[in-house]
């Protein structure tokens, strides 16, 4: 795999304009992906439309290096740290990214999949830095408030959002972005989709509460304990690292949540009613 | 019986939540919920006090039980932290220059 090459900024708008390089805007942190060839790049820009921003000055950036096709990986992705820089890698790709000037590189072929595994290890590794974390929950803005619900896979996340009423401005039916900015936390919406394959919208909002979703025969709400709330808030967090320091900030992040966002349990049946419980 | 002395993994990231410990491997990411009694253990788990004091001095006064079973318990519960890396144990003092975790 090649060490990331150097770009003034400059050099970064140029290969924009070329259309090899794109800068895909996600919880307002820009990452400039130099694809190197046009029809990765416009794949990437159909993937994440909503989420393009040419305009935004990017926080991070990869080069790409297209590999030959392989299949996604259904394995776990390995995600190391040495020194100052992260490496991640999965059957399917393999990536490094240096902490110190932010930039990286990566080896895919040019499928979204991968590329799409490869943005959520960069995000929940920029978020932890700053108290933030990516969480498997659904998420949506309603009266101006952000409501997570989360659960693991067959919780009722994708349910959730499909009985969402039409105010409801739906973030993500999978993976929620979660950033603490100016002391208080916001959700952000994610074009990463899970079984409703439909991107989220590029929008955020103060984070009401967050749900922890149980499907039952009546539709209410249980108080949770910090405690409690914690332990599944860990259990739900996409972590991809066994590393001290990333242990100890997404620890403390989710302490940290629980003690300043309401945190509850939703029990719900397949029923639209439920969001009257929701506002 | 040798002495047994316990100290806090830097490994490990704590802290105190609904009044109780709440500590995650840095290993395996294991979460752990400490009970009073543990609670205990892990805060005087300096590597300098051997385990068979702490039991004696703050267990064996504050819950009432025989001494013997409060050891046993001990024992058991150190190790377990041990094999997830939050605890190491010694059979002589642990002595480190960096502070160990402690729960805020």
């Amino acid at each position: 795999m090649r060490a990331p090459r150097a770009h003034s900024g400059r050099a970064a708008a140029v290969a924009e304009s070329a259309g090899v390089a794109v800068t895909v805007e996600i919880g307002g942190i820009p990452i400039l992906l130099n694809a190197g060839d046009p029809e990765f790049c416009a794949l990437i820009e159909r993937r994440y439309a909503g989420f393009v921003n040419p305009a935004a000055k990017p926080r991070l950036e990869f080069d790409f290096e297209l590999a030959p096709a392989a299949e996604p990986s259904d394995e776990d992705a390995r995600v190391v740290r040495k020194g100052p820089i992260w490496f991640f890698h999965r059957g399917d790709f393999q990536a490094q990214w240096d902490t110190r000037s932010r930039r990286g590189c990566v080896r895919q072929s040019p499928n979204p999949y991968s590329l799409d595994s490869v943005l959520r290890i960069a995000h929940s590794l920029a978020l932890a830095d700053e108290g933030g974390f990516l969480l498997h929950a659904a998420s949506a803005i309603r009266n101006g408030r952000a409501f997570l619900f989360s659960g693991i896979s067959g919780a009722g996340k994708t349910t959730m959002t499909r009985l969402a009423p039409p105010d409801a401005k739906l973030l993500t039916d999978e993976i929620s972005y979660v950033r603490l900015c100016d002391g208080g936390y916001r959700a952000y919406g994610t074009p990463f989709a899970g079984e409703l394959a439909r991107a989220g919208e590029n929008l955020s909002a103060p984070i009401d509460t967050l749900y922890f979703l149980v499907q039952g025969s009546e539709n209410r709400i249980e108080p949770t304990t910090s405690k409690e709330a914690a332990q599944k808030l860990l259990r739900n967090i996409l972590f991809f690292a066994h590393d001290r320091d990333l242990v100890r900030q997404i620890f403390d992040a989710a302490v940290q949540f629980v003690s300043s966002v309401q945190v509850a349990t939703l029990v719900f049946k397949r029923d639209p009613q439920v969001w009257e419980l929701v506002r | 019986m040798s002495e047994r002395y316990i100290a806090r993994s830097r490994a490990v990231a704590a802290r105190v939540l609904d009044g109780e410990v709440m500590i995650m491997s840095a290993t395996d990411s294991t979460l752990f919920s400490l009970s009073d009694v543990a609670t205990i253990i892990w805060q005087e788990a300096d590597g300098r006090t051997p385990l068979s004091s702490i039991v004696k001095n703050r267990i064996c006064p504050e819950f009432d039980v025989a001494q013997d079973d409060a050891y046993r318990d001990a024992e058991a519960f150190t190790e377990r932290l041990a094999s997830h890396g939050i605890l190491r144990i010694s059979d002589r003092p642990i002595l480190d220059d960096e502070p160990p975790a402690s729960a805020s």
